[in-house]
């Protein structure tokens, strides 16, 4: 071992880390270079706020998928973030230690499902339901708004309460010796306390729901057409390019690149404040 | 011990190596790849000397890597060869059925050619217009750029695609969706039907070997194999010997039409 040395250590570790941060650059420089030139030739106007996405006669027009991506997106949150916030404040609150201690982690198993499974689910189960009661082809919007908000729990759930048990347990008694009650107390102190680690919560799990594939191919029906109800069938960004990918060549494909730059363009949006936001919750500590 | 059964690994794997084997690679089609593989299977068995690669990818793949030169045989599933395909030689090697399929509770079983058209157009919205249950009509198609798509809009014509359809990407997310459905209509090969879903007849005929055969029942596309310049070797014997009666026998024992 001392034959490497501290320094060689050093070197070695710092070869892997920056070649996490090359493979970064190298896809971000790959995707780019792919798709940025389609989108000047076509212009950015077109391709975002035209809806005729017809390849074979040459239109690329993917505001019906940008459309359904938002809705997918914002229909996961309303699923998902007041149940985990609601989750997250039971939990770190309510519960004994003890019991936090088997529940959290069982919380965090649902993010180790494989979103396949997911999506079998949504087929077999959601669908048919949505259809039966409802009404449309069962493969719709409120499907996979269902399925992601299913599918963001863990993250919006460890994340808010980290932060929530973050917050000093001197904010609590404080506000309980003036006489507030736990509720008030809560709502008042705590969760305002660790807002901003609850909103950090709330937009990785969009950046979750904005960029699962597989589990939207499957329940979404992957209609190119801008919704009118939760029952239509939509198909988002990222179902666009996974279910094009591989018959694509030419204009096509470079059309499909450009539609990965919109993508990586609004995940890094959105990664960037939610970092911001959880630097705010350290700093205030 | 272990120096000398390296050795011999390596001597072994060189000697393999030695005997000067041809590769063929077959890409394209994925209708016809599990075709393609078996094929594959049975002729390599009697000669040693080939090994033969089958790789799926879709038609389009098939045209662009048999240019190119990747794979020495492009497998495509057309009505029409794209432009490109001109410097291409094409045989034809199997014949596969289009299938219009519906989930087994719904009570049609027969449209007319122009029924299909606007079903598919979106025209016919309601299953009750076409003698059916008075129920909304899912119509499940394939995503641009599929063989079996591009084939089906091609014998039908005159199909601009509902922007209601839902879309799924292979044959059998196609048949798990009018699976589960009553009120779908979707196509798929013909080689694919299974008892969850129930085919149509389309201006009364049955899709069946039979009657596509004779040529009655008329969504039906050409499996080609596509070869640049003129067959030579081994890719012109595999050839051969897919179109020779054992091969044919091969294609018509797992569900596709034989070329003659």
């Amino acid at each position: 071992m001392n034959v490497i040395g501290e320094k060689g250590v050093q070197r070695i570790l710092s070869v892997t880390a920056f070649s996490a941060i090359s493979a970064l650059l190298l896809i971000a420089l790959f995707i780019l270079n792919e798709g940025l030139p389609f989108i000047f030739r076509y212009g950015l106007h077109d391709f975002l706020l035209t809806s005729d996405w017809e390849p074979q006669a040459g239109k690329f027009g993917i505001f019906p998928m940008v459309a359904a991506s938002v809705w997918v997106t914002l229909g996961a949150m309303v699923v998902g973030a007041p149940l985990g916030i609601a989750g997250a404040i039971f939990l770190s609150e309510f519960v004994p230690k003890s019991v936090m201690r088997v529940v959290k982690p069982t919380i965090e198993l649902l993010a180790a499902i494989p979103s396949v499974v997911y999506g079998f689910i949504g087929v077999m189960v959601l669908a048919p339901l949505i259809r039966t009661y409802l009404g449309g082809p069962g493969l719709s919007l409120l499907a996979a708004c269902i399925i992601l908000g299913i599918m963001i729990l863990p993250t919006v759930i460890s994340i808010s309460i980290d932060s929530i048990q973050a917050v000093p347990q001197s904010y609590r008694e404080g506000s309980l010796a003036l006489g507030a009650t736990t509720w008030q107390t809560i709502h008042m102190v705590t969760v305002r306390a660790a807002k901003s680690g609850i909103i950090a919560s709330i937009i990785l799990g969009m950046g979750r729901a904005i960029g699962e594939t597989m589990a939207v191919i499957m329940v979404a029906g992957n209609a190119v057409k801008i919704p009118h109800s939760a029952l239509d069938s939509v198909r988002s960004l990222t179902a666009n390019i996974a279910l094009e990918m591989s018959y694509a060549t030419g204009l096509h494909r470079e059309a499909l690149f450009a539609t990965g730059v919109v993508l990586f363009v609004v995940i890094i949006i959105l990664n960037s404040v939610a970092i911001v936001a959880l630097r705010k919750r350290v700093a205030k500590k | 011990m272990i120096v000398l059964l390296s050795i011999f690994v390596i001597a072994s794997l060189m000697g393999g190596c030695g005997k000067s084997k041809t590769s063929i690679t077959l890409a394209g089609s994925t209708a016809f790849q599990p075709f393609a593989e078996k094929l594959a299977e049975q002729y390599m068995s009697t000669h040693a000397n080939v090994s033969i690669t089958v790789q799926g990818g879709g038609s389009a793949v098939g045209v662009q890597t048999a240019i190119s030169g990747a794979a020495q045989i492009g497998m495509a599933d057309l009505v029409v060869l794209p432009e490109e395909a001109k410097q291409l030689t094409p045989t034809i090697v199997a014949r596969d059925g289009i299938a219009l399929v519906l989930n087994p509770a719904n009570k049609v079983i027969n449209l007319t050619m122009q029924q299909v058209r606007e079903v598919f157009n979106g025209k016919i919205k309601n299953w009750k217009e076409v003698g059916g249950a008075d129920s909304p009509i899912t119509v499940v198609s394939r995503e641009a750029g599929s063989g079996t798509r591009s084939s089906f809009e091609q014998i039908v014509t005159e199909i601009s695609l509902t922007k209601d359809a839902l879309i799924q990407d292979s044959n059998g997310t196609i048949r798990e969706t009018v699976a589960n459905d009553p009120n779908a209509i979707g196509y798929l090969s013909h080689g694919l039907l299974n008892d969850k879903i129930k085919a149509i007849k389309i201006d009364g005929q049955e899709c069946t070997t039979e009657l596509i055969t004779t040529g009655s029942y008329k969504l039906v596309r050409p499996i080609y194999l596509l070869v640049k310049g003129t067959p030579q070797g081994e890719v012109q014997n595999f050839i051969d010997y897919i179109l020779s009666a054992d091969g044919q026998q091969t294609i018509k024992a797992n569900g596709l039409i034989p070329a003659k």
